[in-house]
């Protein structure tokens, strides 16, 4: 929602936005539908499952943050903020399954 | 004292200093849920093989709670808009519509937590577990013994393991099981203290549901009271409706990655 994004507030222009919106409103909802039904797909391994879910899952959350949130067309002050946050958020993801090749011999996990 | 750069971008930053603000106030949620996520991923990779729980919640209520909040989303950001266009009436119309379905997800949210306190799993003296939802409880605990007598709707299994999928279990015929107290040896409900996965589930939708609350809260003040700075500093208040629409989408961007893990995998 930055000044760049949207500084024309003529009805027209408008438009042209809300039926941007309502797409993704649209895709948004397709996407949960794939979601819901991939979820009934056995692919061969849970793992695979997992994967096609969150993958789904992140298509439908670059569409809420890029486009509802306006990040494709933000400012670089913000992009440097999430930058840190990715950076920070991917290490804590890494460092959690690193952690599962690294118990010490004979340790129980349950 | 004016706060400064309301409306105004600041000119180092480029923006106005709400936008800023909760920019690094979504960056720390994200930390927050993070984290959470990360403990979800320890605690499922530590479950032994076939003991995390599989179809204990309901899929087509999950699936009609997203759409909820996705339907939430767009009244949102079309709310924003509407002000965008001069349009005050159709941001009361829009942002009305988000307060009620965020209510909805609240109140869908709510029975799903009800159903989970009223599922209970016993264990009988004679070896069997009976496992369904309590439709009459008149059980008194004193002296480390049950007394009274309960009626549940479920089934019986022979072996813990068999409740961890659900989504088989529901081909066994449910009936009503009457049960003494007498026979009890362990009584427990599917609260965040039945096992990690009830723990999990309640902590990160809970958690979610208290930011879905005060949201709603703030976008409710918005659309009251607070509405009538519209006609003081429209475009202030414009800003301020950007503001609570970027937390929003950020309630529903969280969910977009809850409801696959703790509904459908």
């Amino acid at each position: 929602m930055s000044d760049s994004h949207i500084s024309d507030t003529h009805p027209e222009h408008f438009s042209h936005h809300v039926r941007r919106y309502l797409l993704v409103f649209y895709a948004l909802l397709f996407g949960t539908l794939i979601t819901v039904g991939a979820s009934y797909i056995p692919f061969g391994h849970r793992a695979m499952n997992i994967g096609v879910a969150l993958v789904i899952a992140t298509g439908k959350a670059f569409l809420v943050a890029g486009y509802f949130m306006h990040l494709i067309s933000e400012r670089k002050m913000i992009y440097g903020i999430l930058a840190f946050t990715a950076f920070f958020f991917v290490g804590l993801m890494a460092l959690t399954i690193w952690s599962f090749s690294n118990f010490p011999w004979h340790t129980t996990t349950h | 004292m004016d706060i400064p750069y309301t409306v105004q971008p600041r000119p180092d930053t480029g923006l106005y200093n709400a936008k800023v603000g909760i920019w690094l106030f979504l960056a720390s949620e994200v930390m927050l849920f993070g984290a959470l996520f990360s403990t979800y991923i320890l605690l499922r990779v530590g479950a032994p093989e076939g003991l995390w729980p599989h179809g204990w919640l309901n899929v087509p209520i999950g699936t009609c709670n997203t759409v909820v909040l996705i339907t939430s989303s767009i009244t949102t950001v079309m709310a924003w808009a509407s002000l965008k266009m001069n349009q005050f009436g159709r941001f009361k119309f829009f942002h009305a519509c988000t307060i009620l379905l965020a209510l909805t997800f609240v109140g869908i949210k709510s029975y799903e937590y009800r159903d989970k306190f009223m599922h209970y799993e016993i264990s009988l003296a004679d070896g069997r577990i009976a496992d369904g939802h309590m439709i009459k409880n008149e059980l008194k605990f004193a002296d480390s013994k049950w007394t009274g007598h309960a009626l549940i709707k479920g089934h019986f299994v022979e072996d813990r393991k068999e409740l961890y999928d659900l989504k088989a279990a529901k081909s066994h015929p449910h009936e009503e099981i009457p049960i003494e107290g007498a026979q009890i040896k362990k009584l427990d409900n599917y609260g965040p203290w039945h096992n990690t996965y009830t723990a999990i589930y309640f902590t990160l939708t809970g958690l979610h549901a208290l930011h879905v609350i005060g949201g709603a809260l703030v976008i409710g003040f918005l659309w009251g009271p607070g509405s009538k700075m519209w006609k003081t500093d429209p475009e202030r208040f414009t800003n301020r409706i950007e503001i609570s629409g970027l937390f929003w989408h950020f309630v529903d961007l969280v969910w977009i990655f809850l409801f696959p893990v703790l509904y459908l995998l």
